[in-house]
């Protein structure tokens, strides 16, 4: 018996909603009694024996190169050979892009009921209860995995990573993976900016920042906090920011630390994307804007005046 | 050529979210159903798209529903496509589902399968990677381009900050988002031809749920806005450094 949390990676590097996974299954691991192991397919440049300070007692790995680019099918083999391999009885996923393509997979391979969007550890007093968001962050179910095995993916940034001492053995499985059927012909990342599912905090701008050439003073702010930048739909709808910023319900799902919206209103389709953050700012002319109810934090101006002298206040606390 | 397009039944985007029977159930008094948007504006416009271009591509759509299921897969095909299915279940178990439309996919022979990206009530992310699994067929989620070329497609997904293109063997499964397709409008035309469509009901084969949905809650309710003066920037750099503690 044991909680089998999978490792998932880009670039060479373990994924920051991977650290998140692997404390939750420890933790996990610890209240049902049973022992933590990671799964990491591929190859990555840093020390896995390391991963052991988010509590994890071994880290499994099919170090095969092939593995480093995704094909669900062949993953989803792979990661249940690993989970029969290991005695896994519940095994963990980030709900990120990858887990959306795995996670489901497995479950349906294993028969093992599936929670996808978990935000918090099951209740195991009476069954095997896990909440997760439903109805695009406007609501939860508490959902009960009947089945022997169990997956948990876990939504981005809702569970606190913890490090602490301690070294994971590193064991190898002998899996031989699949020839993939998913041929990887590009990637096209933007460089240098932080990927808006992983932000600690996203700085959003609408249509009250009137066009696109109006982006610099939001970007200002953006760098003084380190943030990753994110926009309503019409935004992107009148290409004045790429597509990918587009958050809300037909959008990127962000759950930061802190969102700022700049110039947005506030319609219900944008909050389905943005109501999980744990603080929310938002900068808007109009008292009556519907984002101030979601707010936690508020100031009714000109952004075009209140923006630079945030950014200058920023500076300074930031040093 | 057979493409089978996924489309579920959602509450529209603007419901009001209430619960009912000690919340165990969604209470949908006064709630209008709409299409999973996207179903409606990514997949099926695609799979639509696709037909336009190569008249031999047969469309079909699925869905797993009662019969109140029905005026959204009449809407469904008043946008095109050539025929629906209805398999007569209503379950909120991903498994259950998935394993329903995979008997039918399994019978059509189809060379593709389209989804939503995910259902934005139930929001699982799940069904098409479940499809994919019990067809022993690739699966690319996520989608924002997709192009056909004989044998094989060409499809861009979403990675964290940025983008994958992918080539995939057919037949496959792919889940669509954003991108793929615009959101059209359903015609007049469209709308008539939609009522001597065939609507076939099939009855579920025999799957065992593995989860069930014991409650639904509703979020705490903010403690309300704390708004700070506009001439005092400083003063909310202050609270979200000192109160909030998230800068
Ligand atoms: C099915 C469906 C799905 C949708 N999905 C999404 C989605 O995923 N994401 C999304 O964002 N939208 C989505 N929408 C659209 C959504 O309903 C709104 O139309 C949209 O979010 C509005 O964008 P906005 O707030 O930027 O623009 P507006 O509504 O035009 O608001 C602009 C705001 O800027 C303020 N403002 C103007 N000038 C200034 C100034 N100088 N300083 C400060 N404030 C100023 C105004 O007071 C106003 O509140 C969807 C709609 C539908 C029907
Ligand atoms: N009841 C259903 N009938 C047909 N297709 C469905 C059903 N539920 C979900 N789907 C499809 O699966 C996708 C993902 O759903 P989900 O996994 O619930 O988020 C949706 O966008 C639909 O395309």
């Amino acid at each position: 018996m044991s909680v089998l949390i999978f490792i998932d990676h880009a670039d060479g590097h373990v994924k920051k909603a991977s650290l998140e996974a692997l404390t939750y299954g420890a933790d996990l691991a610890k209240q049902l009694g049973v022992a933590a192991e990671g799964l990491l397919l591929g190859t990555v440049t840093e020390d896995l024996a390391a991963l052991g300070k988010y509590g994890i007692s071994k880290v499994n790995q099919v170090s095969n190169e092939a593995l480093n680019n995704l094909d669900a099918q062949v993953y989803a083999k792979a990661i249940a050979e690993a989970a029969t391999a290991t005695g896994a009885t519940v095994i963990v996923f980030s709900h990120n892009q990858t887990g959306k393509a795995v996670a489901a997979r497995v479950s349906a391979r294993l028969k093992a009921g599936l929670v996808a969007g978990a935000i918090s550890l099951p209740d195991t007093s009476n069954g095997f209860v896990v909440k997760k968001t439903v109805f695009s962050g406007k609501a939860f179910a508490n959902v009960n995995i009947t089945s022997p095995i169990k997956i948990i993916s876990l939504n981005p940034n809702s569970y606190k990573i913890t490090a602490g001492e301690g070294a994971a053995t590193v064991n190898q499985l002998s899996i031989t993976p699949d020839a993939a059927k998913v041929k990887v012909t590009a990637v096209n990342k933007v460089s240098g900016e932080v990927p808006l599912t992983e932000a600690e905090i996203v700085v959003s701008g609408g249509r009250g920042l009137k066009g696109p050439e109006n982006w610099g003073i939001l970007e200002d702010l953006g760098h003084a906090l380190h943030a990753a930048m994110a926009c309503s739909r019409p935004v992107a709808d009148a290409h004045w920011r790429p597509h990918h910023e587009h958050v809300g319900q037909t959008g990127v799902q962000v759950a930061p630390n802190l969102y700022i919206a700049v110039g947005i209103s506030g319609a219900i389709q944008h909050l389905a994307g943005v109501n999980r953050s744990k603080v929310i700012v938002v900068i808007n002319k109009d008292p009556e804007a519907p984002f101030f109810k979601a707010a936690d934090y508020g100031i009714v101006g000109d952004a075009f005046e209140i923006l630079p002298k945030l950014t200058e206040e920023i500076k300074k606390i930031k040093g | 050529m057979k493409i089978l397009v996924c489309v579920s039944k959602t509450p529209d985007t603007t419901s009001k979210i209430a619960f009912k029977d000690g919340n165990a159930k969604f209470d949908d008094a006064g709630v209008q159903w709409i299409i999973n948007p996207y179903d409606e504006w990514y997949a099926l416009v695609r799979a639509i798209e696709l037909k336009e271009k190569n008249a031999s591509i047969t469309l079909h759509m699925v869905t797993v529903g009662g019969a109140d299921a029905e005026p959204i897969i009449r809407k469904a095909l008043a946008l095109g496509g050539d025929e629906a299915i209805r398999i007569n279940a209503d379950s909120n178990d991903s498994f259950y589902i998935a394993s329903q439309i995979a008997a039918v996919a399994k019978d059509g022979g189809y060379d593709l399968v389209f989804t939503g990206k995910e259902t934005i009530d139930y929001n699982g992310s799940s069904i098409g990677g479940m499809v994919a699994e019990l067809l022993d067929a690739p699966y690319v989620s996520l989608a924002t381009k997709f192009e056909l070329n004989g044998t094989t497609a060409t499809v861009t997904r979403e990675i964290e900050g940025g983008e994958e293109v992918n080539e995939v063997a057919l037949p496959a499964v792919v889940s669509c988002q954003k991108g793929v397709a615009e959101q059209r409008i359903p015609n007049m035309r469209g709308i008539m031809a939609a009522r001597t469509k065939p609507l076939k009901v099939v009855e579920p084969v025999a799957v065992d749920a593995l989860t069930s949905v014991v409650s639904f809650e509703l979020p705490p309710a903010k403690a309300g806005v704390k708004l700070v003066p506009a001439d005092n920037v400083a003063e909310l750099v202050r609270l979200l450094h000192e109160e909030a503690k998230v800068i």
